[in-house]
């Protein structure tokens, strides 16, 4: 690891100001970002750790959406009573996440910003159409993923907090890396009041995306039928030492209908 | 170089670090508290794992400076004297270790798992449970009879707060 500043400031104010630092990173649950300091494929000058600031984490119900805080842990989400009344794919989604220590210091906020192509939250978030909110403005799920490990936040954006609208059935289906706890394929399935979406992650090798030709023919018939005979175009997918593009094709098959039945 | 200042097995600690220095060095380096180990230094083996605020986390990927006012626990904080904590004990009666090295990580793993699921652990949710530790000896199976019986176990024997 290259030296840096730590700084742990108490508001988000004082941390956008400490970000304005050339080369300074946000620091959350360090669980993606310290492995690559330690890689020195990242070499911030300042890190500004979140954890001190009032208000980041929590989760709660207002209205028809439930929201979270950025710098609330994976354990808390998949622990949380709130989220699995309210949407238990995504509860039951943060639990799939790495092992039991990485869940505790891991955040949303880290994830969603991080944007890992082999990620989960990005895949419930595109699904339930979030809103990603942050020290400026406030981001639609689908104007936010950007490519592997690219957002649309600027450079010293904060994300404060996710809105999730209230999905009237949903559920996340993951083909885990035996070895890493990634997703290979995994499908995140939302009949919301706008529609159906269908978001997959661990496939695209430009990230996460949205599964047209599923999403039209669930609209009609919310059903593992209805997508039985839907293929997936491997020519856009990953292919890696784990699996070839026209295996994760074929994966994204399977993992869509489980999680179609799961919801319905 | 920052000043950090923390409890470490209920005693107040604090030191000058660099700031780029982990849990585990100030724990290994700076306290001489050698039973955490370091096995990957990747966050995947689990060897590292202490209590954070009593709660189970890899002090290999995290930063000491970030534990500023935290309480820490680590496996030299189990027992009791001399007598071991139920989850050491049981370790010990089942076979559940052979060169040692991830049990530290195992026992703090596994008190972590009985403080959030309870005294009765099914063989398929403590296996779960341990995916984020690696033993390169045992082949698990003793593990897992070690971190059954020690659950139980602490439901009855006191033991050394956190
Ligand atoms: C062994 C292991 C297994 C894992 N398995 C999985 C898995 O199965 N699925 C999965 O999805 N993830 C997995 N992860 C990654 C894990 O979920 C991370 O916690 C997550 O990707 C990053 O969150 P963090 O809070 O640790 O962020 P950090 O590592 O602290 O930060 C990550 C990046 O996001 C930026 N950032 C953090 N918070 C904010 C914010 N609020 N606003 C703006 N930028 C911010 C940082 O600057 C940094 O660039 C795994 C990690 C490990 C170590
Ligand atoms: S040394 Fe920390 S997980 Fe292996
Ligand atoms: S006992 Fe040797 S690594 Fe587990």
């Amino acid at each position: 690891m290259h030296a840096f500043e730590y700084a742990a400031p108490a508001s988000v104010a004082d941390a956008a100001a400490a970000l304005a630092n050339e080369d300074a990173k946000v620091l959350a649950g360090g669980q993606t970002l310290l492995p690559t300091m330690k890689q020195r494929l990242a070499a911030p000058s300042v890190l500004v750790d979140l954890r001190k600031i009032d208000g980041l984490s929590g989760i709660s119900r207002e209205g028809d959406a439930l929201v979270i805080g950025a710098m609330t842990r994976h354990a808390d989400v998949a622990a949380s009573k709130v989220v699995q009344d309210a949407i238990p794919g995504l509860a039951a989604l943060a639990a799939l996440i790495g092992d039991p220590a990485v869940r505790h210091r891991g955040t949303i906020g880290g994830s969603l910003a991080n944007n890992d192509p082999a990620a989960d939250y990005p895949a419930a978030a595109l699904a339930l159409g979030a809103t990603i909110v942050t020290n400026k403005r406030e981001i639609a799920a689908g104007d936010f993923f950007k490519g592997l490990f690219e957002t649309a936040l600027e450079d010293g954006e904060i994300i404060t907090k996710v809105k999730f609208p209230l999905p009237e059935k949903s559920a996340y289906e993951k083909f885990r890396n035996p070895a890493s706890r990634y997703a290979m394929v995994g499908v995140f399935v939302a009949k919301t009041k706008a529609g159906v979406r269908v978001a997959v992650t661990g496939a695209g090798s430009s990230g996460v995306f949205r599964h047209a030709a599923m999403e039209a023919a669930l609209a009609g018939n919310f059903s593992p039928a209805a997508i039985a005979g839907v293929k997936t175009d491997a020519s856009g997918l990953l292919s890696d030492l784990h699996g070839d593009a026209d295996y994760r094709a074929h994966l994204v098959g399977v993992m869509a209908r489980r999680a179609v039945e799961a919801a319905a | 170089m920052v000043q950090v200042a923390m409890t470490v097995n209920g005693k107040a600690v604090s030191a000058n670090v660099d700031s780029r220095t982990l849990l585990v060095q100030f724990l290994r380096e700076n306290l001489r508290l050698t039973g955490t180990h370091v096995g990957c230094d990747t966050s995947q083996c689990g060897a590292c794992v202490v209590h954070v605020d009593g709660k189970a986390i890899k002090s290999c990927t995290t930063l000491a400076v970030a534990c500023e006012g935290a309480s820490v626990t680590t496996i030299e904080g189990l027992a009791h004297g001399t007598k071991l904590h139920p989850m050491q004990q049981a370790f010990q009666d089942n076979h559940g270790l052979q060169c040692g090295f991830c049990t530290p990580g195992m026992i703090m793993t596994a008190v972590d798992l009985v403080n959030r699921k309870g005294n009765a652990l099914d063989e398929a949710t403590i296996r779960h449970e341990l995916e984020g530790n690696i033993c390169r000896c045992t082949g698990y199976h003793n593990i897992v009879k070690s971190i059954a019986q020690g659950a139980r176990e602490m439901a009855t024997q006191p033991q050394a707060a956190e």
